[in-house]
């Protein structure tokens, strides 16, 4: 047992440090600091600042730009990132189709697009959800029939984030209707967003943002070389890209930051003619947050520390569960804190309410689908009973 | 960076849990141990002392072991695994603890040696009716008289204070708080025993002119030594809180996979197994505090701070999990006979011996505005960045 960080870990912690908060343009990292959605410009010039560095994708295979880190040091890297307030390499590149393709695709699919995946030439979308198929992925029924050396997809998508950006999407398709379990029927399909009989729409969010879309196929012919892997193994596929960031996924280094922010707002506050930060019930709600943060950091640290035989740690299926309840609370700890002045939530010129309380309400909002994403916390309540407590 | 434990420590965990297993590793044991004074296994007192475990803290010129809080942490967690009813935390962490800390060569010798070898048990007499965890005396005040310290006041509850053969004595000198060591025949000393609800015995200690023998050199305000040890003892218990929260969650887990109701095991309702899962998660994250503090405590890092962290995070913890445990069980989990509500009592008694989830929030936000992000890594921790 030992606390440290060894000095080589250190001194990875402070290259790190020193590479995010001098490499990556302010105005991006103030954008992201003031809790203002990232445009497309910036993560395409972030992640291409990042992966010519060799930032991008380091858990990716050596042979495409990884870096063959321990998962100690993925965890600093990624905890670094957040801290400094990078936005994160396109996640659906990065962690996801990326390795799929590195892990699944042939040769040719590989050269063809994982250059371009971890430079962010191509953005990709995610093509699984559907209105009939969210937590219950494996009922999807958008359909792929072969037809010459095409295959025709038809149906609809939904929640496609930023789908609005990409270039191209990566879908689970129905390819064998008639297999006995509706897992084993299901293919990965890659094809251009600009395909003919592709339609996106634009769903608006609470926080008035234009976050997700609907996606609709209507007799997209993709190419027989398009399918990543072999025929009705994409459930396979989909398992292993959902499986693969379990860690990341706690976000602390993210939540760090909000309640640092919080801190400092509070004594922007008055209340009774003192500063909020002095309100004892105000300190030990931070007090309370923080605590749980450290012992969720800890946790994330036991499971990277440990993971090492490429076995998942027990307790990893703790960090996306509290780490989604963490982030939701800090959220609601800085609308707390603006109070009333939350409400001026879409007021621009001849307000004299900052910045950071008008975001407040609408991120808050916006927060709530950190546990309703990437498996909801019901499901990860679920994992946890079944496979570890075997109930 | 490592969260595993080497393979000495594995070898001390192995061999504790083997002793604790075999002496109540049935239930019953322990509730016949209880039910009769001193409230504790005089035996397996002496096999712990066999063991090393009882001197583990302390340095080998003292009589000890010379190991340190991540081997204290081992034993409390299988301690508190099978609710052993041993004052391993009391004896050996607070009340030796503080002999270690404040005493003079001879008086460590003298004390920790036969606390050590199992021969004499130690009691930290500290609290005092009307004042809670407090690291400073204010009911019991002390003179010399004729080169003899004298004691007067009452300390309640005393964990263990009736059996105990050297009582560890909290008081007044001038504007500081003083510690002596008070022996368990000393004239002027009542002790009045009884029971507490998880199955432990504490008493009430009353002093009237007591002859004491002033602890280490001089009369120096000892309220940091007090602190400090309370603080090791914090992280001690919340070691000790995870081990009974494990069994726990298992005994609960075990129940819902077996227990019947409307024809079916009450594993089938989902209402139950998501309670069950977010005990699971409570676990872990206090595990993860622990198992950090007792590090933090083990490189000399700053461990008042620790201890508040682990403190909030297993009362909150202990809460939970307690009272689920007993909820998940249905009638028989508030039953005497059957071992749940048993670790339920257990986690509200170490909730409440040195400072409760409130108390040590309350002590953390007096910081929260000093730093900016909190940094659980490096040593030593500060709570700063």
């Amino acid at each position: 047992m030992r606390l440290q960080l060894s000095p080589e870990m250190e001194a990875f912690r402070d290259e790190m440090r020193t590479f995010f908060t001098t490499q990556v343009p302010a105005e991006i990292r103030d954008t992201v600091a003031a809790r203002r959605h990232v445009g497309r410009e910036q993560y395409v010039q972030t992640q291409r600042i990042l992966n010519a560095a060799g930032l991008a994708v380091p858990h990716w295979p050596v042979e495409w730009g990884g870096r063959d880190w321990t998962p100690l040091q993925r965890h600093i890297w990624r905890e670094e990132m957040q801290l400094a307030s990078v936005p994160e390499p396109l996640a659906f590149n990065a962690s996801m189709i990326g390795p799929v393709i590195a892990a699944f695709g042939d040769q040719e699919q590989k050269e063809r697009f994982l250059p371009a995946t971890a430079n962010l030439d191509i953005w990709w979308c995610q093509g699984f959800s559907e209105p009939d198929a969210g937590s219950d992925l494996a009922s999807l029924r958008t359909t792929a029939v072969r037809d010459g050396d095409d295959w025709v997809v038809n149906g609809q998508k939904t929640w496609t984030t930023l789908g609005q950006h990409a270039d191209w999407i990566f879908c689970l398709v129905r390819t064998d209707p008639t297999a006995e379990k509706k897992q084993r029927g299901i293919s990965m399909l890659v094809f251009p967003m600009d395909s003919p009989g592709v339609t996106l729409r634009p769903i608006e969010l609470l926080d008035g943002s234009h976050e997700v879309n609907e996606v609709f196929f209507e007799d997209v012919r993709v190419p027989a070389e398009n399918l990543i892997g072999e025929e009705n193994r994409g459930w396979d596929y989909a398992k292993f890209l959902l499986g693969n960031e379990r860690v990341g996924i706690a976000r602390v280094g993210a939540t760090k930051k909000l309640i640092s922010q919080a801190k400092s707002l509070a004594r922007e506050v008055t209340a009774g003619g003192r500063p909020l930060s002095e309100d004892p019930r105000l300190t030990a709600r931070i007090a309370e947050l923080e605590n749980e943060l450290v012992a969720l950091e800890l946790t994330a640290l036991r499971v990277v520390a440990n993971s090492a035989d490429g076995k998942p740690h027990p307790a990893s299926s703790v960090l996306k569960l509290r780490g989604s309840e963490l982030q939701q609370a800090a959220t609601e700890l800085i609308v707390d804190i603006a109070g009333p002045l939350s409400l001026a939530s879409f007021a621009d010129g001849g307000s004299q309410v900052p910045d950071w309380a008008r975001v407040a309400t609408p991120e808050y909002l916006n927060y709530r689908k950190v546990s309703i994403y990437g498996g909801s916390n019901e499901v990860q309540r679920t994992i946890i009973a079944g496979t570890i407590l075997g109930l | 960076m490592d969260f595993q434990y080497d393979s000495e420590q594995n070898d001390l965990r192995e061999a504790v849990r083997g002793l604790l297993q075999r002496a109540y590793g049935d239930p019953e044991a322990r509730r016949r141990t209880v039910a009769t004074d001193p409230g504790f296994d005089e035996k397996t007192w002496a096999r712990l002392a066999e063991m090393g475990v009882l001197g583990l803290p302390f340095a080998e010129d003292d009589g000890g072991m010379g190991a340190g809080p991540i081997e204290v942490g081992i034993v409390a967690e299988e301690i508190g695994r099978v609710l052993a009813p041993e004052p391993f935390v009391e004896a050996v962490v607070l009340a030796g603890g503080l002999v270690a800390a404040v005493g003079t060569a001879a008086q460590r010798q003298a004390v920790l040696g036969p606390l050590s070898e199992g021969a004499s048990v130690l009691a930290l007499a500290h609290a005092e009716p009307g004042t809670r965890w407090s690291p400073s005396a204010s009911g019991v005040t002390a003179t010399e008289d004729g080169g003899t310290w004298r004691l007067t006041g009452v300390k309640e509850p005393v964990l263990n204070g009736a059996r105990a053969d050297v009582l560890v004595v909290s008081a007044v000198v001038g504007d500081g708080t003083a510690l002596f060591l008070v022996r368990g025949d000393a004239e002027g000393l009542t002790r009045t025993g009884y029971r507490t609800h998880d199955g432990g015995r504490a008493a009430n200690v009353t002093l009237t002119g007591t002859p004491a023998e002033l602890l280490g050199a001089g009369t120096a305000d000892r309220s940091a030594d007090v602190e400090r040890a309370q603080a090791l003892a914090r992280i001690a218990y919340g070691n000790e809180a995870v081990g009974a929260m494990e069994t726990a969650l298992r005994t609960t887990a075990e129940y819902l996979k077996t227990r019947k109701q409307f024809g079916v095991t009450l594993n089938r309702f989902q209402a139950l197994t998501f309670r069950a899962a977010d005990m699971y998660v409570s676990v872990e994250l206090a595990r993860s505090t622990a198992l950090w503090a007792s590090m933090v405590a083990d490189t000399g890092g700053d461990v008042v701070a620790a201890g508040d962290r682990v403190r909030l995070q297993t009362s909150r913890a202990g809460r939970h999990v307690g009272k689920e445990a007993i909820q998940l069980h249905g009638g028989i989990g508030v039953t005497a006979e059957y071992s749940i509500g048993h670790y339920t009592s257990r986690l509200t008694a170490i909730d409440h011996v040195l400072g409760d989830g409130d108390w040590a929030a309350a002590r953390l936000a007096e910081t929260v505005d000093s730093y900016p992000t909190v940094d659980p890594l490096g040593a030593p921790y500060t709570g700063a960045p």
